[in-house]
């Protein structure tokens, strides 16, 4: 077995009354393609942003490489959802994909030569070389993801994580990311993906975590990806078999 | 006095030129700032912000006794900054919308400083008349001193936005990734804030309480119809600013009696209005004129794609045919017709045309690829 890259300790996440996480035990290990399912409201981005540490848990705590997330922020990327942001902000493509540099800068340091070329070649590496300059809101949904998912590239981490990356993007453009995802995996790398569309799972991944409020399974797909776990997670009486 | 006379005195008038130079680094500063309150969607936290102010103002006189304006702006300072602080408290802490917060902060603070005014008013002290010159602001009262209290806040504040102008930008765009790269986002946040707020309070005396917020926003507005670009936003936000500051206090000067505030933010509005109008990538006008030249091009290749399919059915592409054919086709005009001559798409005689070489392969080819259109 790998090292462990994410582990996750009786993790409990509430806005209000009732917990959206209860009591979440999690390890992912190093070197996976992992995706996050289950249905609307299941906790899937609270987990992600939890464990990121953008919202604060109730309970529970979070280790990357085995020390807590804080020291390790380095070593970890995040895309978020494409529609958490305003696209009509004024900057363009490379400019955004530049903020991925902004962390390993620190406070006051500006982006130079450097940090521009790193930026460039995450653009060539999600084929948005051409529309570098381009104002943002002048990209398609499509080439909007391909731009968050340059801006985490860049920050060359070992862990990604991706809050529905696939939303709202045509054939092309998943395929593209797809891609890349396996790319970084080839590399050792871990990429953790919230993840909708069930019918691909074990194309796309080796890796899956069931949620729903609770953590219903974890595992390699070939092992746990199935009816029993897709009906307690979804509820309904849920058939692989429409793959076919 | 005339515009002319005005702009003769400035340079030697000592009250004249305090007034302007004032104006003027105000519309600069609020321009600057106002660009980061547009972008983050507060545009009414400024307004929030001013009404919080005026019972500062009122309490500040009732305590001390005196009307000098910087122990009052101290005031509306402190309870400015309470209001904020309320506000976020409210968004944060329950459910209601920030635009409810918003209204709830701004009526019952300003509520509470017309309550407070009309009580002073009432005092037997021969020194409180004069207060409700905040409402509506009076520039008139700018002393020298003043000025350069604004100055120097103005460069406090450019020297922090060189300074965390990364900070800022990231924050603006994407709060919750510029979290997990390790910046503190609420001191960033706080820091922008505050500097909104001191904005506002310095305005006061000029500007007033119940029209300082379009000095944030007209600026910013009217500057993000021409740019792409943050910085040049900022910039030319605090140039538009600087300018209505210039060209209100011109007028007011100039025209006696009209008062000065309204007439800055009267100017600052027709900056917007310009700008919505005639910038050259949003403006209304050459987006208008844009869509027209659009249509016109897509109805001309929609009849040259009828005229290729007619030449196409003879083994001869350029024989000719009469225009009769084309006049049931929808859109279809004479000018269409000597447009495609112009280009050579087609060649005309007689009531007759014939397509070229050119149109035919131009006509084959029309939109057969994505990559046409880039």
């Amino acid at each position: 077995m790998n090292k462990i890259a994410v582990k996750v300790d009786d993790l409990t996440v509430a806005y209000n009354y009732k917990p959206v996480l209860w009591d979440i035990d999690l390890e992912v290990p190093e070197g996976v393609l992992m995706a996050i399912v289950g249905p609307n409201g299941a906790g899937k981005s609270t987990l992600i942003k939890s464990i990121l540490g953008i919202l604060n848990p109730i309970a529970g705590s979070v280790s990357i490489y085995g020390k807590p997330y804080k020291e390790q922020r380095k070593k970890v990327a995040y895309v978020p959802q494409k529609g958490s942001v305003d696209w009509d902000f004024p900057t363009t493509a490379l400019d955004v994909v530049k903020m991925g540099t902004y962390g390993s800068l620190g406070w006051i340091k500006r982006p130079r030569q450097k940090e521009k070329k790193a930026a460039l070649e995450a653009l060539e590496k999600v084929g948005m070389l051409s529309f570098k300059n381009r104002q943002i809101s002048q990209l398609s949904g499509g080439q909007q993801q391909r731009i968050f998912l340059a801006r985490a590239l860049v920050q060359s981490a070992s862990i990604y994580f991706m809050d529905e990356p696939f939303q709202g993007v045509d054939a092309t453009t998943e395929i593209a990311i797809i891609n890349i995802l396996k790319e970084l995996r080839k590399a050792g790398k871990t990429v953790i993906v919230v993840h909708h569309d069930l019918q691909t799972v074990p194309e796309y991944f080796d890796w899956v975590t069931f949620l729903n409020v609770k953590k219903i399974a974890t595992g390699p797909v070939k092992d746990i990806f199935n009816d029993d776990n897709l009906t307690k997670t979804y509820g309904i009486n849920y058939k692989v078999s429409i793959q076919e | 006095m005339d515009l002319q006379e005005y702009f003769s005195l400035v340079f030697s008038d000592y009250t004249l030129r305090t007034i302007t130079l004032g104006t003027a680094i105000l519309g600069a500063v609020c321009g600057m700032l106002g660009s980061f309150a547009v972008l983050r969607k507060q545009s009414l936290l400024g307004d929030a912000i001013s009404h919080a102010a005026l019972p500062g103002i009122a309490l500040a006189f009732l305590i001390t006794g005196v009307k000098d304006s910087n122990t009052l702006l101290l005031g509306a300072l402190v309870s400015g900054l309470i209001g904020t602080f309320w506000i976020r408290g409210i968004i944060t802490k329950t459910h209601l919308k920030s635009d409810t917060a918003l209204g709830l902060i701004l009526s019952l603070f300003f509520g509470f400083g017309m309550l407070l005014l009309t009580f002073i008013q009432k005092q037997p002290n021969a020194n409180q008349a004069g207060l409700d010159k905040y409402l509506f602001g009076q520039a008139a009262t700018l002393l020298e001193s003043d000025v350069w209290l604004m100055a120097v806040v103005t460069g406090i504040c450019l020297i922090i936005l060189l300074l965390f102008w990364k900070e800022f930008k990231i924050l603006l765009f994407d709060a919750d990734y510029t979290k997990t790269l390790g910046f503190n986002t609420k001191f960033i946040d706080i820091l922008i804030t505050s500097f909104i707020v001191l904005a506002i309070v310095l305005g006061l005396q000029t500007v007033g309480v119940v029209l300082m917020s379009a000095m944030l926003l007209a600026p910013a507005a009217a500057a993000r119809q021409w740019t792409n670009s943050l910085a040049t936003m900022v910039f030319l936000a605090a140039v538009f600013g600087a300018f209505s500051g210039v060209f209100g206090t011109a007028i007011s000067a100039s025209q006696n009696n009209l008062s000065t505030g309204p007439v800055i933010v009267l100017v600052a509005a027709v900056f917007v209005l310009f700008s919505f109008v005639f910038s050259p990538s949003r403006g209304l006008l050459f987006k208008q004129i844009r869509f027209i030249k659009n249509r016109r091009d897509l109805k001309l290749h929609k009849t040259l794609a009828f005229m290729h399919e007619i030449a196409k059915t003879h083994e001869n592409i350029s024989h000719p045919h009469t225009v009769k054919i084309l006049n049931n086709f929808q859109g279809f005009t004479k000018g269409t017709l000597k447009k495609l001559e112009d280009k050579s798409y087609v060649t005309l005689q007689d009531n007759m045309w014939s397509m070229t070489d050119k149109g035919f392969k131009i006509a084959s080819n029309l939109y057969n690829q994505q990559d046409n259109n880039e």
